[in-house]
């Protein structure tokens, strides 16, 4: 067993040889704690020997919180008709990019839910008014909304994502794959996009030249196995596409949605986060995600295999919703990386480093 | 365990070492230990004595804090339950008062009282031998751990009395145990800045010496995370370590990181999540004859505090209602955990949680009828 860690060790972490489903499972459910968080910071600073930790300046803007998918594990949407329903009108756009920039932002990420009425142009049009004013990168829409988008306007999706790319998109972030597990989604989001059509989505994305990133919600319904599968699914598609620039796996808030369970425990992100540091040896990027653990644990999740700190997170609003308020500023996020003995640095979405920060 | 080779390109191979076969570590180890970049080796290191000594057993305790009042006669800048006599939101329990909460609580199963409060210019002796008596009549089955070394010397000073002597009297009144509180960072030059009129260092090893003397066991803390250095820190879990060599009668070390909220450190952050988790693992790793470490959720968070049963500790204190000095500091954590959810973390961390008198004794069943 010794000698098998050992050889294992050096294979894997020496000299980049890929761990197959067997391992990571064995590895998920036998590894001890250090060991996992020793492999991934391993990995993690082979990938990354400059010992940069970047974080992007950016807001989430949620256009609308009016959504007919109903996820269980939400706290954020109004169903069609509710008095709290909204769409943000273009002057508050406006103003929120406006401050977003003046804050020193490069970026917007711009995200609602799965509205009955808005067409397709509503979206164009959106991305067009802000290309028009704004120098800023838009991460926008998730494969969910994209798959909506399509259904409703009875297209398909390489077509939706061709004209949203042409009014201004710049990139896809990777929200709403949960967990990429068909079983698992009719459990906890039985009206969202299959775990085959979120994986499309960024195919094409992909294919027409759009990076995105890709996400975990994780400490709900889904068993070991079904994070394992996640994580191979995206290591697949990124073999084929290379289009990913990161992994942000988090953890399910039970506050204020309709699934009652305990929340992950922060051991158990440590865990998740230091395995998909080693599954996915074809991402570049692992985010640790503060906005769920809070800045203590997120600054020892450098030391388990991420090598970004996210966003300063000008405006949250989702995980808000569920009840949990943690805020950072520039000045905060730079001094808790650089207190990890790593050198901070402002990024792209594309994860290059903007010169001077 | 990480492989024995990482030691070696860390440096850490001397240290990596003198922890397998048991050996001590000297102040300028735990210096090397806190400047290493790698938080998991260390942390790794820290676990290997921790499952040495504990396991994979975690401790916690269902118990009661108690603060009879937060006026206060010191003034320490990193304090923010201080109040002067009479100022807007100070307070005063009276005995009745106390005996009150006490039966508040009564159909918990408690096993442990811990009374604190601030050095209060007037209350004298007999009302704390009241105050345990009383207590004592009803709940008699419940251990009482009250008054730091700090309020023991305060209560001294009041009186005219040796401090020996209040140990003595406060021990017939039912007395068992003394917190750690007080502590703070023992440097004369760090008490001078923030705490100038407590008791000292020396003073507070003193009354410590006095109690372990006497058969009355006690905890013991580290305030860090202001303006102390390394070399501070560990001077401070040095002393520690000395006494404790001496007498034996330190059950739990409880490393607690600063909270800078409400309180007059300008500038002073507190510690950040690595700190702390260093802290705890150097402090597991140099206190090689204090059994227990302490990982305190109030103060640290229940994330972090969790993780830290990793770096460590192996105990999570308590379910602790009506906790005030940490979170009138800007403690975010929550008012109690539930001996459930205390558990889950505890299990959910690869460990078996195990219910702890404040003496670490397994609780007994008879106790938790309450």
């Amino acid at each position: 067993m010794e000698k098998g860690k050992e050889i294992f060790f050096n294979e894997v972490l020496n000299e980049g040889r890929r761990v197959s489903w067997d391992e990571a499972r064995r590895i998920y459910r036998e590894a001890d704690f250090h060991w996992l968080g020793y492999a991934a910071h391993t990995i993690r600073r082979r990938k990354h020997p400059d010992d940069v930790v970047t974080y992007v300046v950016d807001r989430n803007i949620n256009y609308s919180n009016i959504c007919v998918c109903g996820c269980r594990f939400c706290a954020f949407y109004r169903p069609p008709g509710h008095p709290e329903g909204y769409v943000l009108e273009r002057s508050a756009l406006a103003r929120k990019i406006e401050e977003t920039l003046v804050l020193g932002g490069t970026q917007i990420l711009l995200q609602g839910g799965h509205h009955p009425d808005l067409p397709l142009s509503f979206y164009e049009d959106m991305l067009r008014f802000i290309k028009d004013r704004y120098p800023v990168h838009i991460h926008a829409f998730s494969p969910p909304e994209i798959v909506f988008f399509a259904r409703r306007e009875r297209l398909d999706t390489a077509a939706v994502i061709a004209r949203l790319k042409e009014a201004g998109l710049d990139s896809i972030p990777g929200g709403g794959a949960e967990i990429l597990v068909d079983a698992v989604r009719r459990k906890v989001s039985p009206n969202k996009c299959s775990a085959a059509e979120w994986l499309g989505v960024m195919e094409e994305a992909h294919r027409q030249g759009l990076r995105t990133t890709a996400t975990m919600m994780f400490g709900h319904e889904e068993s070991l196995d079904d994070r394992l599968a996640h994580l191979f699914a995206l290591r697949d598609l990124q073999d084929r596409t290379g289009g990913f620039t990161a992994f942000i796996p988090w953890t399910f808030q039970p506050g204020h949605t309709a699934l009652e369970r305990r929340p992950e425990t922060a051991v158990g992100y440590l865990r998740l986060l230091a395995l998909s540091r080693l599954v996915l040896d074809n991402f570049d990027n692992i985010q640790a995600s503060w906005v769920t653990m809070g800045p203590k644990v997120a600054q020892a999740a450098l030391f388990f295999g991420a090598n970004d700190f996210g966003s300063t997170m000008i405006e949250e609003n989702v995980v808000a919703a569920a009840g949990v308020h943690f805020r950072l500023s520039l000045e905060e996020i730079r001094r808790i990386i650089e207190d990890a003995g790593f050198v901070p640095k402002q990024r792209t979405m594309a994860y290059e480093w903007i010169e001077g920060s | 365990m990480i492989p024995a080779a990482v030691y070696k390109s860390l440096g850490l191979d001397g240290i990596f070492h003198k922890v397998i076969a048991g050996d001590r570590l000297d102040v300028e180890d735990g210096l090397r230990l806190f400047q290493c970049r790698d938080l998991v080796a260390v942390g790794a290191l820290a676990h290997q004595v921790r499952l040495r000594r504990h396991g994979r057993t975690t401790f916690y305790v269902v118990n009661q804090h108690i603060n009879y009042s937060n006026v206060c006669v010191n003034g320490c800048l990193f304090c923010a339950f201080r109040r002067r006599k009479g100022e807007p939101g100070s307070f005063e329990l009276t005995v009745s008062d106390v005996v009150a909460k006490v039966q508040e609580r009564f159909q918990d199963p408690i096993t442990e009282i811990h009374i604190v409060g601030g050095c209060h210019p007037e209350l004298r002796l007999e009302t704390f031998e009241a105050m345990l008596r009383a207590i004592r009549r009803v709940r008699p089955q419940v251990h009482l751990k009250a008054f730091t070394a700090v309020e023991i010397a305060h209560f001294a000073h009041l009186e005219g009395l040796p401090t020996r002597e209040v140990l003595l009297r406060l021990r017939a009144a039912g007395l068992e145990m003394l917190p750690g509180g007080g502590a703070e960072v023992f440097s004369p030059r760090v008490r001078r800045l923030l705490c100038p009129n407590k008791l000292d260092g020396e003073g507070w090893l003193r009354v410590m010496r006095e109690a372990h003397e006497l058969g009355i066991k006690s905890n013991a803390t580290m305030l860090f995370g202001h303006r102390e250095t390394l070399e501070e820190r560990l001077e401070h879990l040095d002393a520690l370590r000395r006494l404790q060599d001496e007498t034996g009668g330190f059950v739990c070390f409880i490393p607690l990181p600063f909270q800078p909220l409400n309180t007059e450190v300008d500038g002073a952050r507190g510690p950040s999540g690595v700190d702390i988790l260093k802290t705890i693992a150097v402090s597991r790793l140099m206190l090689d004859n204090i059994p227990h470490i302490k990982a305190y959720w109030v103060m640290l968070g229940v994330k972090l505090a969790q993780v830290a049963l990793h770096f460590g500790a192996d105990d999570l204190d308590g379910t602790v209602v009506e906790e005030k000095i940490g979170h009138m500091a800007g403690a975010e954590s929550e008012d109690f955990l539930t001996r459930e959810a205390l558990e889950n973390l505890i299990r959910e961390a690869g460990f078996h949680p195990v219910e702890r008198n404040c003496f670490f004794e397994a609780a007994q069943a008879s106790v938790q009828a309450g």
